[in-house]
């Protein structure tokens, strides 16, 4: 995973808005380029002066604890001025569109902005319309790219190669971001995707993305490296799509009876939060020789800076 | 202002000569002339009025065009009253006239609803001192589109609706739907039923398919409109009343609708422009001005529903002109409004049609003209001696393309905009008047 130096691969783009618009050798370069973060991130001083003078605007429309604080840290460690906005409790509530909110935020000069909405597409929408970049942090049910990278960069510093390995995506595939810009970055980077989950959560033509469907889930981890377990999204529910979590913990969660369909060494990973119980057993997700959740958080915060410095060094 | 709905007032006599004459309803399609009288109605047509025979009329000389009645749009919302911020009577007949339509079914989704006698006495009076175009409005099927209690039938009949449609609602409730075709048998009265489940379509905003699920956006399956297709049929082979479907957008519903017909019954079919001349795959990435109802398709439902016009199972195509302010488009998918305005292009996208080979002339003609009259009891939508000199004069070659800052309507939410077109209309009658001219 070392830097080619020969290789001029460039960044061509001036938002992150989703993985499906990335080539495979700007993958490769965002993830080269987290490794040594990862590192810095290990020192004791993990202070850098590469945002120095530069603003960084999260503009949070929904809940977060995880990827708000990780965009935080990530800003903050390479000197950016980082700014939070508290949407909930904001103007937009009092009903300022998207678009309202986007320029007078533009107008304050900031060099990126976050964004996390619930509704899909609101990343590109406010791409079109302000001069800074926009990263993407999740928007509906369409992509989380930063997830799917920190995902990537997890599974490399584990398995040491992506090419080959069989991945399984488990659960609320209809409404997962999380999902969908895995199975874009994985089938770019040569896994083998599976989704598993009952039909009612399966998208409609999902079999179309490169992926192979399953609603067994000891037949669909049959072989697997990679276990991803997603959140049921119940929030982005509009009636009923199982019939109890019961029953779903007892066909769709993870536990050591079911994870002994797949390889010996396959890793359990979570973007989080948990449903302990619903999802995964609770003592499976703390099993440190099974578990990477505690991983991914890390590689988080390296794979945004990534992000933040590649974005900022790359006007284009 | 311009009045002339009473045709009283004498006008000198006119004459277009040298043009096709394309008349679907008398089979007419030959190079001849147009005599209108004083009184703005059609006093000889076909291919032995020339000039000569009219010495004293004003000439429209129009040779290489071709004039067919003037274009009934069977599903227009107009923006008066309640909300006249994005179109009224005035602007609504800019647009219409600049595309060759001369009559309106309004819509009777307005604020307040046009659900009883007042309203729509509002609506016509409004209309007579506004409108260029003439409108015909329908008003509600229940009160308030709530879908529950059915709106004053006859008395609304009397006093000028023209027939009965929730717009931009679905009647769900069996019993209610059950009734409403029952009662409105006694009337006779015209049911236009827009075709949705609410409970399938909840929150859905573009078709259920592959672009659906890269999206990210909830879909809204075809067996929506399906299910209530079938559900209405059933019910109204009790009564064998009046009844219209008014907008239909897949495939599989072609199927219900042929196999109704095959067991005899009766009941007629629209189609929106948008869902023949767009597909789902036109959205790319987020496009609101393409978020539609009924949603664009995939384009084999697309491809079907061409078919469908040119085989006579569908009988309609209308604008589906919904004007919304753009900073109401300018918003998350999910949050954008529904519709596009297009009255104006109508003609322009239909003849795509033609030119494109897949369907006739004469088929988009009677479909924009004689059929809606036919549905809807109208005395227009032909050129028959003694009728309404309503005429669209058009050419059929020449190529244009749409720019939003030629829109006439007041909204500018067109759904092809930058579309390459051929074929434009360069002159409008309504009543023997020129109220159009390019």
């Amino acid at each position: 995973m070392a830097i080619n130096q020969n290789q001029a691969v460039k960044y061509n783009h001036k938002h992150l808005l989703g993985i499906q618009y990335l080539s495979i050798p700007e993958i490769n370069l965002i993830l080269d380029e987290s490794l040594a973060f990862v590192e810095l991130n290990r020192q004791e001083n993990k202070k850098l002066k590469i945002l120095n003078g530069k603003t960084q605007i999260n503009l949070f429309f929904e809940t977060s604890t995880r990827t708000l604080s990780s965009f935080e840290l990530a800003g903050k460690r390479l000197g950016a001025d980082v700014m939070n906005m508290n949407v909930l409790n904001s103007a937009i509530k009092k009903g300022e569109t998207l678009i309202d909110t986007a320029m007078t935020l533009n107008a304050m000069h900031p060099d990126i902005l976050v964004i996390r909405h619930q509704d899909s597409g609101a990343a590109n929408l406010l791409s079109q319309k302000v001069n800074c970049s926009v990263i993407n942090a999740g928007d509906g049910r369409n992509e989380h790219p930063t997830q799917a990278l920190l995902d990537a960069m997890t599974i490399k510093m584990k398995k040491k190669k992506i090419e080959g390995l069989r991945v399984a995506i488990c659960g609320d595939i209809m409404h997962s971001r999380v999902a969908r810009s895995n199975i874009y970055l994985l089938n770019m980077l040569g896994a083998e995707v599976r989704v598993i989950g009952p039909t009612t959560l399966m998208p409609k033509n999902i079999n179309l993305f490169g992926v192979k469907v399953f609603n067994d889930m000891e037949k669909g981890l049959e072989g697997c490296d990679i276990i991803m377990m997603l959140r049921m999204q119940t929030e982005r529910m509009d009636g009923s799509y199982i019939p109890s979590t019961r029953e779903y913990y007892e066909f769709f969660g993870l536990d050591y009876k079911k994870i002994k369909n797949a390889k010996e060494d396959a890793l359990i990973m979570h973007p989080g939060p948990m449903n302990r119980g619903i999802e995964i057993d609770t003592s499976l997700a703390d099993d440190i020789n099974r578990s990477i959740i505690v991983q991914q958080v890390e590689m988080g915060v390296a794979v945004r800076m990534a992000c933040l410095k590649i974005l900022m060094e790359n006007k284009v | 202002m311009f009045k002339n709905f009473n045709g009283k007032q004498s006008m000198k006599k006119q004459c277009i000569t040298n043009v096709r004459i394309i008349d679907p309803k008398n089979s007419l399609d030959e190079i001849g002339g147009i005599l209108i009288n004083e009184q703005g109605k059609i006093e000889a047509i076909g291919k032995k009025v020339s000039e000569l025979n009219a010495s004293d009329a004003t000439i429209y000389n129009c040779p290489k065009k071709i004039a067919i009645p003037g274009i009934i749009d069977m599903r227009v919302f107009v923006g008066e009253p309640g909300f006249e911020y994005k179109e009224n009577f005035r602007t609504l007949s800019q647009a219409a006239i600049s595309g060759g339509v001369t009559a309106a079914i309004t819509m009777p989704n307005t604020n307040p609803v046009v659900d009883n006698v007042s309203t729509l006495d509002f609506i016509k009076r409004r209309s007579r001192d506004k409108s260029i175009i003439k409108i015909f409005p329908l008003a509600s099927l229940t009160k308030n589109t709530n879908g529950e209690d059915m709106t004053e039938f006859g008395l609304l009949k009397l006093r000028g609706a023209w027939g009965f449609t929730d717009g931009l609602h679905c009647v769900q409730n069996n019993k209610v739907m059950d009734k409403i075709l029952n009662y409105a048998k006694n009337k006779d009265a015209l049911i236009v039923q827009f075709p949705q489940d609410n409970e399938l379509s909840k929150n859905g905003v573009i078709h259920e398919g592959f672009l659906s699920t890269k999206l990210g956006l909830k879909g809204i399956p075809d067996i929506a409109e399906q299910i209530i297709i079938e559900r209405d049929l059933r019910l109204l082979e009790q009564y064998n009343g009046r009844y219209h479907i008014s907008l239909l957008s897949s495939k599989k519903s072609l199927e219900i609708i042929k196999s109704a017909r095959a067991r005899g019954l009766k009941f007629t079919v629209g189609v929106s422009i948008n869902n023949l001349s767009l597909n789902d795959n036109d959205i790319g990435d987020f496009r609101t001005f393409l978020k539609l109802s009924p949603p664009l398709r995939s384009e084999d439902d697309r491809i079907a529903l061409i078919e469908a016009v040119e085989d006579g199972t569908i009988d309609v195509i209308v604008s589906d002109h919904k004007p919304e302010d753009e900073e109401s488009k300018r918003l998350t998918f999910q949050q954008a409004a529904t519709g596009a305005s297009g009255i104006e292009t109508l003609l322009a996208l239909s003849l795509e049609l033609v030119h494109n080979e897949k369907c006739t002339l004469n088929t988009i003609i009677k479909s924009l003209t004689s059929n809606p009259a036919e549905i809807l009891g109208l005395r227009n939508g032909t050129l028959s001696v003694g009728s309404e000199a309503d005429i669209a004069i058009f050419d059929l070659q020449k190529p244009w393309v749409l720019n939003k800052e030629n829109i006439k309507s007041k909204s500018k939410n067109t759904a092809i905009e930058k579309r390459k077109l051929q074929g434009k209309v360069e002159k409008t009658f309504i009543n023997g008047k020129l109220v159009f001219s390019e």
